[in-house]
């Protein structure tokens, strides 16, 4: 059970992880002011989110490890995040398009880890959902002003979700760690989020004026540790400090 | 130069004198008041550059952030980067009650000839340089700041009160992480004395030329925009920073460094204005890529400017109906 549970928290973690790395690339290089400032607060929401599961899954885990040790001592092949989510941050239009992609998945998911029966976890998803909120708001309103802004910012928004769609198909493949902890009423089951999240993105993209693809699903593994050759590149520089004074406190 | 000596001329004696003693009284001067041509333009250039420089230093401390080293530094180091970008903005907004717009300051500065402070035209080429950012660079920018937050124009005075609260806080951390790895590991505390060895000349020539070299002090001095010359704040800054380098067991790379008995001053040894000269004439370590970073995110994101200010333009008449 633990196991199950501890595989799960450190997919909620690295997701956010990764996620919140890419966006903190954008820190000082943003197309506007206000949006750096933005961009900014939406790394430092999802890294502040992926230290708690982090946090909550090494204790889960019992052997002393915490979320620096989980975040800096682990190879590529021992995350767990989605594999969308370590793709490079791209232009300004991928950035927000994988944002809100992964926001409203993420809408569904802390809906019902908000009911977990783990209090801890319970109370992380209720943070999170609440700078949830706040994320899907604002990458929606950027979808809807570039899918409907000029006709370079469409063709862009276009291409962004182009490129983006065929990894959403790794938001709703379940497997055993998700059965176990969805049957103890611990975490969500993701098969299941995609009715809800299909009607609330083709809204969002329907007002953009942009169109859903329809291309086929890539072959993915980040649950499992199967990553694309981007991850180990972003975790080289991410470890780099930590990993190079073994034993020190920062 | 011709404007500029025009603009001097024409202005009204009465007026004038009527404005002197308004400074002179230590009132403040708000956005609609008269102001002299040359006051106008030297408080528009100082509070730009100011903006320019929160602006440009987010690269060199945004340059660490996806190597921080635990996730409670990768998070400090975010937010402190971020509020330099708010503090650009909240500046950028104080100027333009002056009747410049921000797209014409940041054309200055990206295209033309605007300045913004030299400090960020120095390399960080270690973690430790994150801590000693802040505990110098934000540290002499508070002893400047704490300065200008009695400037006689009243939007810049407000800016720097509550950009001198968390410049404080910046300076705490940065000194906090200093001192943390100045108590590790043999090649952390290297790290951080390395670092130090580095910042601190450049740290000292924030505080610009010696006042006797300064060319844009008098009028500002005499308007209270600035209140105190550079060499003050400079000795001030000495005095606070000796004791805390001591404190944490670093040295400071200077062995001219003392202490006069009568004044309680630490006195430093010579600066190399030559170095300072160099870097404000676009010859430092980054200048060159400092600003093409900059010209990089403006030219990249005009796209998305652009786009936003169609869609607005779209949506505006749209809006005005279903209401």
């Amino acid at each position: 059970m633990s196991q199950a549970l501890f595989e799960y928290l450190l997919r909620l973690g690295d997701d956010r992880l990764v996620l919140g790395h890419r966006n903190a690339e954008w820190c000082g290089h943003g197309p506007i002011l206000e949006e750096d400032i933005a961009i900014s607060n939406l790394a430092l929401d999802l890294t502040g989110e992926a230290q708690l599961f982090l946090e909550l899954a090494g204790k889960v885990e019992g052997l002393g490890r915490d979320a620096d040790q989980l975040a800096y001592w682990r190879d590529e092949t021992q995350f767990r995040n989605l594999q969308l989510l370590e793709l490079p941050k791209g232009d300004f239009a991928f950035t927000m398009v994988r944002q809100f992609l992964f926001s409203a998945w993420s809408h569904f998911l802390l809906e019902g880890l908000i009911q977990s029966k783990q209090e801890d976890l319970k109370g992380i998803a209720a943070k999170a959902q609440k700078e949830n909120r706040y994320h899907l708001r604002h990458a929606s309103e950027w979808v809807v002003r570039l899918g409907d802004g000029t006709e370079e910012s469409h063709r862009r928004a276009q291409a962004a979700l182009d490129q983006a769609w065929p990894w959403t198909g790794e938001f709703f493949l379940a497997d055993d760690v998700d059965r176990v902890v969805a049957a103890e009423g611990l975490g969500v089951d993701p098969s299941g989020l995609r009715p809800p999240w299909e009607a609330l993105v083709t809204d969002v993209i329907r007002r953009a004026t942009l169109t859903v693809p329809s291309p086929p699903m890539r072959m993915v593994g980040g649950r499992k540790g199967r990553h694309t050759e981007y991850l180990g590149h972003m975790l080289a520089e991410m470890q780099v400090v930590a990993r190079s004074h073994p034993g020190a406190k920062w | 130069m011709a404007s500029e000596t025009r603009a001097e001329t024409v202005e009204d004696p009465i007026q004038m004198a009527l404005f002197d003693a308004r400074i002179d009284r230590g009132e403040s001067i708000e956005p609609k008041d008269w102001m002299p041509a040359k006051y106008r333009k030297q408080l528009t250039r100082m509070m730009s550059q100011h903006a320019h420089s929160e602006v440009v230093g987010m690269l060199p401390e945004g340059n660490w952030i996806s190597r921080a080293p635990s996730l409670r530094r990768k998070m400090s180091l975010i937010a402190k980067v971020q509020d330099e970008g708010g503090h650009g903005l909240y500046i950028y907004c104080g100027t333009e009650t002056l009747g410049v717009d921000r797209a014409e300051l940041m054309d200055q500065y990206l295209y033309g000839t605007a300045k913004y402070s030299s400090i960020f035209n120095y390399p960080t080429l270690s973690w430790a340089d994150m801590g000693v950012i802040g505990w110098l660079v934000d540290g002499a920018a508070i002893v400047n700041q704490t300065m200008l937050a009695h400037a006689s124009y009243g939007p810049y005075a407000r800016a720097m009160v509550r950009i001198c609260k968390e410049e404080n806080f910046h300076k705490r951390q940065g000194y906090e992480l200093c001192a943390t790895l100045a108590k590790g590991t043999p090649a952390q505390k290297a790290m951080v004395q390395e670092s130090l060895n580095r910042w601190w000349w450049p740290s000292l020539m924030m505080f610009g030329p010696p006042d006797k070299a300064s060319p844009n002090s008098g009028d500002l001095l005499r308007w209270k925009v600035k209140q105190k010359g550079n060499d003050e704040l400079r000795q001030r800054f000495v005095n606070l920073t000796v004791p805390q380098a001591e404190a944490i067991g670093l040295t400071l790379p200077d062995p001219d460094l003392k202490k006069n008995s009568e004044t309680g001053d630490w006195e430093i040894g010579k600066i190399d204005w030559d170095e300072f000269n160099a870097v404000l004439a676009g010859n430092g370590p980054c200048n060159r890529e400092r600003i093409e970073a900059r010209r990089k995110a403006h030219e990249e994101g005009a796209w998305v400017r652009d786009a936003a200010a169609a869609f607005a333009a779209k949506r505006a008449p749209a809006a005005g109906h279903a209401a």
